[in-house]
């Protein structure tokens, strides 16, 4: 490729940087230690699961209620839609350098605000879309608001709120990486490393165990997804 | 703060906002801006030419449109970071690498917006078309494409804007626009004005982009506001 004749230093990596990758994968020294593949894997997905955990504490109630009470759908859109045009690169590095400290807790503050649109989204649409007619069947036979809510809205709401759970997950899980630009944790030091000592075949390793990890976490997240969504409703419309 | 002259003076304030900042690195602020337009520009207008037929063909095979989207998801769950690192080793640290990955992204998000705008058009629309004689071709560009313009048009408005935030991760290789700054800033002993700076610039890029885009969707599509009104 011409990119690559133009750089002579990259021209030399192309050559065998697949054989040099697949012996990085069968180097068992690059598996152990503080930053060898099993440690940044346990701390890629801790990182994940704090940061989703936060932003469903947040997320959850106040989408369930707001689709409950059926208002601010107008909140929830522009949320989304800001969340998008917000670099998470920029927010991972601005709580980087912020007053929260080092190590992971400024990282996982910034995931967990990134997983809040796509909660707070599907729990809002999930409620607030459920069947008018179901709600005044229950409303008809006593039931108070409280008990609508729990026995009728939350049940129909479970396959929406399990998508955004789903997107929330593989999503966080893929910014994760980020955060070792910023002088974070999880796999993503794999990549910063590889580039900073232009060890090209620990990159594209890293580059790898990344997608491979966020395919699989997509893969298990379906399949809870699936799992808890009554038999009745499986062949619903699903919002991803 | 209560801290002695001596270690004030190690320690200068570090304001998350300085107008000075700005004035003293214009040049290298505009700089970052412009490869920032320029990387995002050329991203969604490849990936625009990219996906237009890809959808087509989707549209008029169903049997390719489930593989499409299946692929499009599979690539959409791969993180930036790990395609660029991915595709470096090959590429070059150079602004290419950084153009695929952002061509592919955006690509995915057009696609999907164009087929489901193709497949939105009434049936009975397509029938009257046809019974006036209309052929494949003027079908698609007088017919199909009018009606489909409001998502396709939905779909590049949310390909700029995811564009834009992506681009900033093209640091890794050296071409991340905004984002050269801001990890400069990061380096360069936690500088938050160049930070901030950088990240604001990026939203208003973003939200002027979107701007701009909403109003040429307005510009071409005149019975759109008619029928809201």
């Amino acid at each position: 490729m011409t990119a690559v004749a133009a750089l002579p230093a990259f021209a030399a990596d192309g050559e065998g940087i697949l054989q040099r990758t697949i012996t990085w994968f069968n180097d068992p020294l690059n598996y152990r230690g503080p930053n060898g593949v099993a440690a940044l894997t346990v701390e890629h997905l801790w990182i994940t699961f704090a940061a989703v955990v936060l932003a469903c504490a947040v997320a959850l109630p106040v989408g369930i209620w707001m689709g409950h009470r059926g208002r601010g759908g107008t909140l929830v859109v522009v949320v989304s839609n800001l969340s998008r045009a917000i670099p998470t690169l920029a927010l991972l590095t601005i709580f980087a350098v912020g007053d929260l400290g080092f190590g992971n807790r400024p990282t996982i503050l910034a995931l967990a605000i990134f997983a809040i649109p796509p909660l707070l989204a599907n729990a809002f649409v999930g409620v607030s879309q459920v069947d008018p007619d179901a709600r005044d069947a229950a409303r008809g036979m006593g039931m108070s608001g409280w008990q609508v809510l729990r026995d009728v809205e939350l049940p129909l709401a479970v396959p929406l709120v399990a998508a955004g759970l789903r997107t929330a997950v593989v999503q966080v899980c893929a910014t994760a990486s980020l955060a070792a630009l910023v002088a974070g944790g999880g796999l993503g030091v794999l990549i910063n490393l590889g580039f900073g000592q232009r060890r090209f075949d620990e990159v594209l390793a890293g580059g790898l165990l990344i997608a491979v990890l966020c395919l699989v976490l997509e893969l298990v997240m379906a399949t809870v997804q699936r799992a808890v969504t009554p038999q009745a409703l499986r062949r619903g419309r699903l919002v991803t | 703060m209560v801290v002695g002259a001596v270690s004030a003076a190690d320690q200068p304030p570090n304001p998350w906002f300085s107008l000075q900042f700005a004035r003293e690195n214009t040049s290298a602020i505009v700089a970052a801006l412009q490869e920032h337009v320029l990387l995002t520009v050329v991203a969604v207008v490849v990936a625009s030419v990219i996906a237009f037929p890809l959808a087509v063909l989707a549209a008029r095979r169903p049997r390719l449109a489930g593989p499409v989207l299946g692929v499009s998801g599979v690539l959409y769950t791969i993180p930036s970071l790990a395609l660029f690192a991915i595709l470096a080793p090959f590429t070059g640290a150079t602004r290419t690498t950084v153009l695929i990955g952002l061509v592919l992204y955006a690509l995915l998000v057009l696609v999907r917006n164009t087929l489901v705008g193709l497949q939105s058009v009434p049936d009975d629309v397509i029938d009257a078309a046809r019974g006036m004689g209309y052929g494949p071709g003027r079908m698609l560009w007088q017919v199909e494409l009018p009606v489909a313009l409001p998502a396709i048009m939905t779909g590049v408005r949310v390909a700029t804007v995811s564009t834009v935030a992506l681009v900033t991760v093209g640091v890794i290789v050296g071409y991340g626009g905004l984002g050269q700054l801001l990890l400069a800033g990061f380096q360069n002993n936690f500088y938050r004005a160049e930070i901030m700076t950088s990240t604001v610039l990026t939203v208003a890029l973003a939200l002027v982009l979107d701007l701009v885009l909403l109003v040429i969707t307005r510009a071409f599509t005149p019975w759109a506001r008619r029928s809201a009104s």
